[in-house]
């Protein structure tokens, strides 16, 4: 900011919107233009006029970016904020993603939007409370108004710890029924685990840019990469530790490589006899483990370029290699 | 394509003779892990590391070439070595974390890297991936039973054990060499192993094994920038000798021999189990 104020000062406030403008999208416009035209404007002309000015102004350059940005909005049902924070965990990696390929055009907690407008993509975070009818009126009008609904994190994949129906958080007693997003509308991707980590946050959010915006070899990678997240919305509203059992090991699919020992958040698998080993009282039934599971889906097409892919994602977050 | 993406293929061994005194056959996994160590190419290394029972191993995050030592050798049983990735970036801390894993192992980092739900700030650490040749794997009982039953040698008392020339052999403390028909192993390996595609550690960024080069030698095959920048400065510091693949006896066509046969069985394989039962079918991972 000092260094603009002073090109400024240069130029002697022939057009200090320009420079201004570039680094702006992200950032409150008001509060920055009004001390800033100030200190410059000295006996100028008219210092009203240059308040009145700039506001248009900035608004026109911010849409420039934003056509060719997507919407993607934050629909919050009944979870703890942790998907949300997840995803703000990307830190830098957030703003690189608002900046240059999507609107956070409605999030509760970060954005002052009341109503769920039309978006591209919709994650939405945690489970429906089926006695609270404003959440599920909230859950059909996301539906209705997004292209691509992703349910982020286990709650709204499949129920996860509010499937236990205990907590004593309830806004109010009758509060207590609480169902998957899977099982009151389609869901087209998800994204499971407590919570998904930032960067696979990040992932989908960029395959979902390149899938809706990209040229025809982008939207065929992003094709290929959210296919299985798409086919995962379609296995179903229920997971458990079990599912290794069920659909890996009793599948003879299991070869022991102890992938869901480190993805369970609560530590609740080990391996036995070469075998995760569930403790099912442990359990918060999110189906991390089988996600992550090399033989729940492996598509070779997209494993095979791992390295390219990997830098794609970089590149497009504006990290160079090394 | 039997063999994947490579970019270099060579064979070699450790130069450092205490690596070979105990490697299974080039002491590349080791050797190669100890350079990145050494130069601060990692921070540590998820390794199979000695277990409370004799060739029952337990990974482990090695932090010292001293570790790694510890760890040489082939255990041919199953090392849950991916359960520790996890933990060797939080408990360890390590920024930089190499593995040494099976050719699903490392799909499985792969997979962590691409698909990572619940591998929060492990993909961007994992800075070396060591994958090694694998034909199939066994159960730790099932290990038992074929050097007690069929050896007639004690866990205890077993120096190697290898897997080559159509032989599974135990050596003995005593200089005894006990060897059965690889055929007579074949009931024993783990049915996960059945539908594997990859022979030769594909996703790896360094893969290497026995097959192809003479013996104590082993074939290296860099198949990333990562691996190919990280061998090149091994070879520079002369942490390896080298031959041309070309050059040694059996050389690649064995390799690809082997990685042929077994994906050809394996294919095979996942397409019965798509019409196992009655219009009903096994779930292939692949798809």
């Amino acid at each position: 900011m000092g260094l603009l104020s002073n090109l400024k000062k240069i130029f002697t406030g022939k057009k200090p919107e320009e420079p201004e403008a570039a680094p702006e999208p992200v950032t409150v416009p008001e509060p920055v233009t009004v001390p800033k035209a100030r200190p410059e404007a000295k006996p100028a002309v008219k210092p009203g006029d240059v308040k009145v000015e700039k506001k248009p102004e900035i608004h026109e350059k911010e849409e420039k970016p934003v056509a060719e940005k997507i919407t993607i909005g934050h629909v919050h049902m009944s979870g703890c904020t942790g998907c949300l924070v997840s995803l703000a965990d990307n830190y830098e990696g957030l703003f690189t993603l608002l900046d240059n390929y999507a609107d956070l055009n409605y999030c509760l907690t970060l954005a002052d939007v009341r109503d769920i407008p039309k978006m591209d993509v919709a994650l939405v975070e945690g489970s429906v409370c089926i006695n609270d009818h404003h959440s599920v009126e909230d859950i059909k009008k996301a539906r209705r108004n997004a292209t691509i609904v992703v349910a982020l994190g286990s709650c709204a994949a499949y129920g996860n710890i509010t499937r236990f129906a205990r907590g004593g958080q309830w806004n109010q007693p009758q509060h207590e029924n609480y169902v998957p997003i899977g099982d009151l509308i389609n869901v087209d991707i998800y994204l499971p685990a407590c919570p998904p980590s930032p960067e696979s946050i990040r992932n989908v959010a960029v395959m979902a840019y390149l899938l809706l915006r990209g040229t025809d070899e982008q939207k065929e990678l992003a094709a290929a990469y959210l296919k299985p997240l798409m086919d995962l919305a379609q296995r179903g509203t229920e997971a458990c530790g079990c599912d290794l059992i069920y659909d890996v090991i009793n599948q003879g699919l299991c070869m022991g490589c102890g992938t869901c020992v480190a993805t369970c958040p609560v530590r609740a698998i080990s391996m036995e006899c070469g075998k995760p080993n569930i403790d099912r009282d442990l359990c918060i039934k999110c189906g991390a483990c089988y996600a992550q599971c090399p033989r729940s889906f492996f598509n070779f097409d997209v494993m095979n370029q791992f390295e390219a892919i990997g830098e794609v994602i970089d590149a497009a977050m504006g990290k160079g290699d090394e | 394509m039997v063999l994947g993406n490579y970019k270099n293929c060579v064979s070699a061994r450790a130069a450092d003779p205490a690596v070979l005194s105990a490697s299974q056959d080039g002491g590349i996994v080791t050797q190669l892990f100890a350079f990145a160590l050494e130069e601060g190419i990692i921070d540590g290394a998820v390794v199979a590391g000695p277990g409370d029972e004799p060739y029952k191993p337990e990974p482990i995050v090695a932090t010292t070439v001293a570790e790694l030592m510890e760890a040489r050798g082939t255990r041919y049983t199953i090392c849950p070595n991916v359960a520790m990735i996890k933990e060797a970036t939080r408990s360890y801390g390590l920024d930089k974390v190499g593995i040494v894993g099976t050719p699903c192992q490392i799909q499985a980092v792969r997979k962590a890297q691409l698909y990572p739900m619940g591998m929060r700030s492990v993909g961007d650490k994992i800075a070396l991936a060591i994958g090694i040749f694998c034909m199939e794997n066994f159960p730790y009982q099932g290990l038992e039973t074929m050097v007690e039953d069929l050896c007639n040698v004690k866990m205890e008392s077993a120096v190697k054990m290898d897997i080559g020339k159509g032989k599974f052999s135990v050596y003995t403390s005593r200089g005894a060499v006990s060897q059965i028909p690889l055929k007579l192993t074949h009931k024993f390996e783990q049915p996960g192993c059945h539908v594997c595609l990859d022979y030769v550690a594909n996703l790896a960024d360094v893969s290497t094994g026995s097959v192809g080069s003479p013996d104590g030698w082993s074939t290296v095959l860099t198949r990333t920038k990562k691996g190919e920048t990280i061998w090149g400065k091994a070879i520079e510091a002369g942490y390896f000798e080298t031959k041309p693949i070309e050059d040694v006896k059996p050389g690649l066509g064995l390799l690809t021999k082997l990685a042929t046969e077994k994906i050809t069985k394996n294919q095979k394989t996942l397409d019965e189990r798509a019409t196992f039962g009655v219009d009903k079918g096994l779930r292939n991972p692949y798809i």
